[in-house]
């Protein structure tokens, strides 16, 4: 699947930390991942996990204050855009990186046909005049499969269906040929016939056009379908790191062994489907140790004093884990 | 035998299919034509949309029917033999000079004082109307629209000491040199400009530059821009407009320019206020991050993807401020404080008709109901379009 095997993106121990009324929500505490060109990574986890903050901090998009960046660098193409100002960003943005969200339904400017929407995403980087973006934005829509597109380019966002302002969306990501794309649960809103469009879309769109994608979701089916590597997000840390085939075959860490018994396909028929007890600590409030120790059905004493390391399974398989490390190890 | 030749009420070909090539369309309307659809319905409405529109067709062609060097109807031809006739009266031919007979053949409005025809003065003033109108609220709809949009967008930012003191420093010395203190001016403006390029200086924290202990205090936070432009917004209401209406108008030498002026620079903090609180909310919108994540710059996105989507409001107020800055021309006219005599406007029509309104009403009363018939119109199209683009309000029709 990969192209290339240039680093693309290289987050280091990138912390995201909010500020409100004295309290400190620690919502990214530390992640490192990596992105090689041509490469889909996946971000999972629950909802209020630091997924789409960690999204959010590599466009330098998180609202400062109340957000605050307290460590870690993000190096794109060996630049870390942490220490770029906000003119060099907007360059970048849209141009070298792009973003599409979870909500098609508001992500597109209500007052604006989308025709207009994507040849601005196309003259806010390049020295075109406007018949040039015209062409190209139906050129865009074309590609990602919208019927008619010359008279749709002239509708209105309340014109269209989810699936097609999803669509829309992505046009607008790809505009500007850019490296990485980051969907930000880019089907979560969409029901499962277009969730389904959607994919075979980005992993068409993909090949094409040899951009790396950074794919967060909380939905595992997605996961197995178009992932190269998956990081399993929990509480702002990552508690697994793997393959395709490790995670989903070979879960090392409790939480992804939950999320994997959850799915209801894993299920016999008949038996209640299984949910892992309790729910994502306040960011503000994380316990202590391990952060997922007060739902982890094998806890031990140890996981509630101190902070998991990260441990190697082989393979580029890791999961924060010493508990199943020893298990596995030690048979 | 029940049920047998039971028939079926879904023709179940009429449904097109995908893969028959039936496209589903979403009904081709556009917000215009929607909205357009909802704002006929509304009678009284169209009604004053109706008047406007007739009111502007009069006003924009009396530019041309009583102005140059022999206007159609002259409204300053003084016929003093025909002084105070009544509308619809017929000219006395016989005492008037060929040039001197009214275009129309009668005094529709009947004549003042001077035998000018209240007709043509009339149209002289609707002109009048209509720039202060459109004039005034224009001015203030352009510094609402600004205030209010750097208060909704920028409202977190903060000011510090030195945003404060360099622009005080910079006029100070600009005083100084203007009263001739060149040495007091010229020290004051570069010390003004010093602390301005101080604040300017790309400190960067994680750069390791860190501002030197000593210039601290410039950068210490007094108050957000938000609670800047709100105390101004607040401030500017606390006056009483019209009488500070008045009494800047009688310090400045009258002109229409001056009023318009003056009034626009005195009635903004509405349409302040309705952007302040449309950007409050759009800023947190979805497609304001989605057009950031595009490389979109912040004045770009403040102006083509805010401001359209807080118009609404602003349009509203913005008619019925029309309505308003007539209204306050008419009354500034009327006390004298207006466009200068020998230039009819509906305000001194009205003003030098009360000395003879028992002999003459119709100098009053076609003044007043043009100013009553204008605004009216003007609110109820003002109210019409509220209706129309206030969502909550929209089932009501």
């Amino acid at each position: 699947m990969s192209f290339g095997n240039d680093l693309l993106l290289s987050v280091e121990d990138l912390k995201v930390f909010f500020h409100s009324d004295g309290v400190v929500s620690r919502a990214v505490d530390g992640v490192s991942y990596e992105v090689k060109e041509g490469e889909t990574i996946c971000l999972v986890g629950e909802s209020g996990c630091g997924k789409t903050v960690s999204a959010l901090a590599i466009l330098g998009l998180v609202p400062q204050p109340p957000g605050e960046i307290p460590g870690g660098k993000i190096l794109f193409k060996g630049k870390n855009l942490l220490d770029l100002d906000e003119e060099t960003l907007q360059d970048i943005r849209g141009r070298e990186i792009s973003m599409i969200f979870q909500e098609p339904m508001t992500s597109l400017n209500p007052v604006f046909t989308i025709g207009d929407q994507i040849e601005e995403a196309i003259i806010t980087h390049e020295a075109v005049n406007k018949d040039e973006a015209r062409r190209r934005a139906i050129e865009l829509l074309i590609d990602v499969g919208i019927p008619s597109p010359e008279e749709r380019s002239k509708d209105y966002p309340h014109n269209l269906s989810g699936g097609q302002r999803q669509r829309v969306m992505i046009a607008m990501a790809l505009a500007c040929k850019p490296d990485l794309v980051i969907a930000d649960e880019p089907t979560t809103a969409l029901d499962v016939t277009i969730q389904d469009q959607i994919l075979h879309l980005f992993k068409e769109l993909k090949e094409k056009r040899q951009m790396a994608l950074l794919y967060i979701t909380h939905n595992l089916g997605v996961v197995a379908e178009i992932a190269d590597r998956i990081h399993v997000m929990y509480a702002g840390i990552f508690a697994e790191v793997g393959n395709v085939e490790q995670i989903f075959r070979d879960p090392c860490h409790p939480y992804t062994m939950g999320l994997l018994a959850s799915l209801p396909s894993r299920s016999r028929k008949g038996d209640p489907l299984y949910s892992i007890p309790g729910a994502v600590p306040d960011p503000a409030y994380k316990p202590l140790g391990c952060p997922f120790n007060p739902r982890c059905p094998y806890v031990q004493e140890s996981c509630k004093a101190e902070f998991p390391e990260m441990c190697d399974f082989g393979d580029d398989h890791f999961a924060r884990c010493p508990i199943t490390y020893k298990e596995k190890k030690g048979k | 035998m029940i049920g047998v030749n039971r028939k079926i009420g879904v023709n179940e070909k009429s449904f097109p299919t995908p893969s028959e090539g039936g496209v589903l369309e979403a009904p081709k309307k556009t917000l215009f034509q929607e909205n357009w659809g909802l704002f006929r319905k509304n009678r009284l409405a169209m009604a004053g949309l109706m008047i406007f529109v007739i009111f502007f067709i009069i006003a924009a062609a009396s530019v041309f029917l009583t102005s140059g060097r022999d206007p159609i109807f002259d409204p300053a031809l003084v016929r003093l033999q025909e002084k105070l006739r009544p509308p619809l009266a017929k000219p006395k031919l016989e005492t008037l000079k060929p040039e001197e007979v009214p275009k129309l053949g009668i005094y529709l409005f009947g004549t003042d004082d001077l035998g000018r025809d209240v007709f043509s003065r009339m149209l002289q003033g609707a002109w009048v109307s209509l720039t202060v109108g459109f004039v005034a609220v224009g001015i203030s709809v352009v510094i609402g629209v600004f205030l209010g949009g750097i208060a909704g967008y920028y409202g977190n930012k903060r000011i510090q000491v030195g945003h404060l003191l360099s622009p005080v420093l910079l006029i100070g010395g600009v005083i100084g040199l203007v009263y001739g203190q060149t040495g007091e001016g010229l020290f004051l403006l570069l010390f003004g400009l010093g602390v301005a390029l101080l604040l300017l200086f790309p400190w960067n924290e994680r750069g390791g530059q860190r501002i030197p202990a000593g210039l601290s205090i410039l950068f210490v936070n007094l108050f957000s821009v938000d609670l800047l432009i709100i105390g101004l917004i607040d401030i500017m209401l606390c006056f009483p407009s019209f009488f500070l209406i008045l009494t800047v108008v009688a310090l400045l030498p009258a002109s229409i320019y001056n009023i318009m002026i003056v009034i626009g620079l005195t009635s903004w903090m509405g349409a302040a206020r309705f952007v302040r609180a449309e950007f409050l909310s759009l800023r947190e919108q979805d497609f304001i991050t989605a057009a950031r994540a595009l490389g979109v710059s912040n004045w770009r996105i403040i102006f083509r993807h805010m401001v359209p989507n807080a118009m609404a409001p602003v349009l509203v107020s913005a008619t019925i401020g029309i309505a308003n800055a007539i209204l306050i021309e008419a009354a500034l006219s009327f006390l004298g404080f207006g466009v200068p005599p020998p230039h009819a406007t509906w305000g001194n029509i009205l003003s030098k008709g009360k000395s003879f309104i028992f002999d003459a009403p119709w100098l009053t009363f076609v003044p007043g109901f043009a100013v009553l018939i204008v605004v009216l119109a003007f609110n109820l199209f003002g109210e019409g379009l509220r209706d129309v683009l206030n969502p909550k309000l929209k089932e009501r029709h």
